[in-house]
């Protein structure tokens, strides 16, 4: 194996670790905000990972723009995605853990 | 190369399973909805997982597509929990 297999090697297991991390948040964390909080920040950069672990296994120039698109799409599309449905979450009530020490939305929708 | 790409599989297979608890466990649509963007996200790393295994670029395209489906489903639900509520 190459510097470039190894590389490639150790960022295909990091980034797959970072999204079964982001997975057991999803399990463990008590409300709905905490957890799309788990499931978008972790997965996101193990994704850039793997991505640049296959940047480094393909040959092709075509194939290199394919996963720069790959990564700005889910650079875009995650943090929009939570805040869609964050925001619907919240108006729908209820939703909150018990846990939750600070509403600053609520006492900003009272002022 | 086959080793780190197992190990990686491995990983990945725990990550749907946990991602599959909370789609199963709910309580809420936006829980479940959080927990399918993350599924598809598995996907689409699974995919990648593939392309550095194999040295071709043929799953690449598999990405993109799985990656805009998702947004879009995510977007789509949300729209019907804010009608609708969670």
């Amino acid at each position: 194996m190459s510097v470039l297999d190894w590389a490639s090697a150790v960022l295909v297991v990091v980034g797959a670790a970072l999204g079964a991390v982001g997975g057991l948040g999803l399990v463990r964390l008590p409300d709905v905000f905490a957890r799309m909080h788990a499931a978008t920040k972790a997965p996101t950069m193990g994704l850039v990972l793997v991505v640049l672990a296959a940047a480094l296994q393909v040959a092709d120039a075509a194939d290199l723009g394919l996963l720069a698109l790959v990564v700005m799409l889910q650079f875009l599309t995650a943090p929009v995605g939570a805040h869609l449905i964050g925001r619907a979450a919240y108006d729908a009530g209820g939703l909150l853990s018990e846990d939750t020490v600070l509403d600053e939305l609520a006492e900003a929708d009272d002022a | 190369m086959i080793v780190a790409t197992n190990v990686a599989f491995g990983l990945l297979t725990v990550g749907l399973a946990l991602a599959l608890v909370r789609l199963l466990r709910g309580p809420s649509i936006a829980d479940r909805v959080v927990a399918t963007d993350l599924f598809l996200t598995f996907l689409v790393m699974g995919a990648g997982v593939l392309s550095v295994r194999s040295g071709e670029g043929a799953y690449l395209e598999v990405m993109l597509v799985v990656a805009v489906v998702g947004f879009l489903g995510t977007a789509m639900v949300a729209r019907f929990i804010e009608r609708r509520g969670a």
